[in-house]
């Protein structure tokens, strides 16, 4: 291979053992936080990993999104579990020896596979401006996936809030629809305070 | 650098995640399981694109693969808000005694 | 062909060199916003340029305060982790013949770095365990939500103008009219962001003083000060990045490129920390209803309307 100099390799190795480590501490640590934050930084590493193989486009997308991703996560733990940064110790598993033995049978399964097959040889080479190429191909031969993904991209936002909102067209006072709604929502009928919005 | 030192890591991912998702009680450190091993497949398939082929349109489907690590979240934060909210639990084990 | 480990290593010097100018330039860019901050406060032009020496003298010597557990490493990492992601910034601005990290993808980079911001700032008032700074933390990504979006849609503008996402590339396509200039909403939406990510001005509620500053709160001493420096940096990074983005880069008369890029950058830093000094503070929820359901889509359109004005006119 051409580009196996030792400075990629060096680099590859360590997102490699970064990605990794960090991968498997989500499951160690003891706090919610933390353990949120260790898959960020295993995902950084992925990203990275992909850089070096000229990936930039999606490595850097990857990178981007999964921070993101990662301090949305950080608010729902804490949200759903209450916890308190004292890295309360945390050992929440079920079926722990099944879990271990399975992932360990898929470990040796795929990591022998990866390296007894003989892999083929390289056909055809990367285009010069990967980043271009990728462009090209979603915009021209392979319009159809980008198609697909936009409407499954709008019915995840239309089912993500149908399924976790409170709020219905039913919270406001009286029968008259075209009413405002009350903000914050009504919680059962019990609850007829005035209206409340103090923007 | 090879294609099997990737496919090795990947895999290593892969397992990891599968270990979290089998195991963990919590709703959301499952879907941090599923999201160690979309990255492992993320990693598994920009290795065999890089080392194998690359040619443009394997790298239309490692965004059809980001495309859906971004589906499982949504909808599995979603999912776990309805979850909380209506049954003030964030336990599969919990979540799987309701159906009975 | 030359040995490329070699070849990496006789470039070190010229990029330690590279290194060093732009934490320098950082470190002027933070120090100017804060002397425009101390003047829209009503200060005296040399009182405000000595306020952030003189704070930096004051909280060097400052002891530093602890919390009872206190989650130590995520804070500290949370704290210093700002005012680099403002040196990574910077190192992505094309500063004459090239930047300190040019690449084909400076635009991605620029926005995968202030979503770095995300998570320190959330970890700062998380790993406080006070309930000031996770009140603030939480602000964050509430307003983080709402401004990178706009943000983000703000950054394709001048990329489909320029049909590139590398930022030299960019400055160089907009010789004859700056982009600021004929794309607007798309400005406008890119200072807001900043403005976010620097955690100030209208969308400084999470580090608002009726929240004890939010999470700031229970820093003291250095770390208190790289939080500080961190957040005039960022501003000053997000303006240096709009340089080439919206203002044409290094174009200009009788100065030299670099010159143009460093004087367009102070200039910007100074008018938005002046601006962010003047503006009050919004609360979050008056700021995430305009932002999704007016800027956001202006922003799109602004998109639609570059996009047809590019392939129209090609």
């Amino acid at each position: 291979m051409t580009d196996s100099s030792l400075v990629v390799d060096l680099a590859f190795w360590g997102c490699a053992v970064v990605a990794v480590v960090f991968g498997a501490l989500v499951f160690v640590v003891d706090s919610m936080a933390r353990a949120t934050y260790a898959l960020a930084v295993s995902f950084v590493a992925t990203g990275g990993a992909l850089l070096l193989m000229q990936q930039s486009y999606l490595g850097v997308i990857v990178v981007l999104m999964m921070v993101m991703e990662m301090a949305v996560m950080a608010v729902y733990m804490v949200m759903f579990m209450g916890m308190n940064p004292a890295l309360m110790p945390m050992s929440m598993v079920h079926s722990h020896r099944t879990a271990l033995g399975a992932s360990l049978v898929t470990f040796v399964v795929l990591g022998s596979g990866a390296v007894l097959v003989p892999w083929p040889e390289r056909r055809g080479a990367p285009s010069p401006d990967v980043t271009e190429a990728l462009g090209r191909a979603i915009m021209e031969s392979h319009m159809l996936v980008m198609m697909a993904v936009g409407p499954v991209m709008v019915a995840t936002i239309v089912v993500g809030v149908a399924l976790s909102t409170a709020r219905t067209r039913y919270d406001r006072l009286g029968d008259d629809l075209d009413q405002t709604p009350t903000d914050p929502p009504l919680r059962g009928e019990t609850q007829r305070g005035g209206r409340r919005r103090d923007r | 650098m090879t294609v099997e030192t990737v496919l090795l890591v990947a895999s290593a991912l892969l397992s990891i995640g599968l270990y979290g998702a089998l195991s963990q009680q919590v709703v959301v450190m499952v879907m941090m399981g599923l999201e160690l091993m979309i990255a492992g497949v993320l990693l598994a398939l920009g290795g065999l694109w890089w080392f194998l082929s690359p040619d443009p349109s394997g790298q239309v489907l490692l965004l059809v693969v980001l495309a859906a690590m971004t589906v499982e979240m949504a909808t599995g934060f979603a999912i776990a808000t309805l979850l909380h909210r209506r049954t003030g639990t964030d336990m599969t084990d919990m979540a799987a005694e309701l159906h009975e | 062909m030359t040995d490329p480990l070699a070849d990496q290593l006789a470039r070190l010097p010229a990029a330690a060199l590279g290194a060093v100018l732009a934490l320098g330039l950082v470190l002027v860019l933070a120090w100017t916003a804060s002397v425009s901050r101390g003047v829209a406060a009503g200060r005296a032009v040399p009182a405000s340029m000595a306020h952030a020496p003189a704070e930096a003298a004051r909280l060097l010597r400052q002891g530093r305060r602890t919390t009872l557990s206190a989650d130590r490493l995520l804070w500290r990492v949370g704290g210093w982790g700002l005012f680099p992601v403002a040196v990574l910034l910077i190192a992505l601005v094309p500063v004459g013949e090239t930047a300190l990290l040019p690449g084909s993808l400076g635009v991605v980079w620029a926005n995968a770095l202030d979503v770095v911001v995300w998570a320190l700032v959330w970890l700062l008032g998380w790993g406080a365990n006070s309930v000031a700074g996770l009140v603030g933390g939480y602000r964050f990504l509430a307003l983080a939500l709402g401004y990178e979006l706009p943000l983000m849609f703000a950054l394709v503008a001048p990329a489909i103008a320029a049909s590139s996402l590398d930022l030299a590339v960019v400055a160089d396509a907009q010789s004859s009219l700056w982009y600021a200039v004929w794309m607007p909403v798309a400005f406008v939406a890119y200072l807001v962001g900043v403005l976010g990510f620097a955690v100030s001005g209208p969308l400084a509620a999470p580090v608002g003083s009726e929240v004890s500053d939010g999470a700031l709160a229970e820093l003291s001493g250095p770390d208190l000060l790289v939080v500080r420096a961190g957040r005039h940096a960022l501003m000053g990074a997000g303006a240096a990045i709009a340089v080439p983005l919206f203002l044409g880069g290094g174009s200009g008369p009788w100065l030299p490129d670099a010159v143009w890029v460093v004087l367009k950058a102070l200039l910007l830093t100074g008018a938005l920390a002046w601006a962010a000094g003047r503006l009050p503070t919004l609360r979050t929820h008056q700021l995430m209803e305009p932002l999704w359901t007016i800027l956001l889509p202006l922003v799109v359109l602004q998109d639609l309307v570059v996009a047809v004005l590019v392939v129209s006119g090609s």
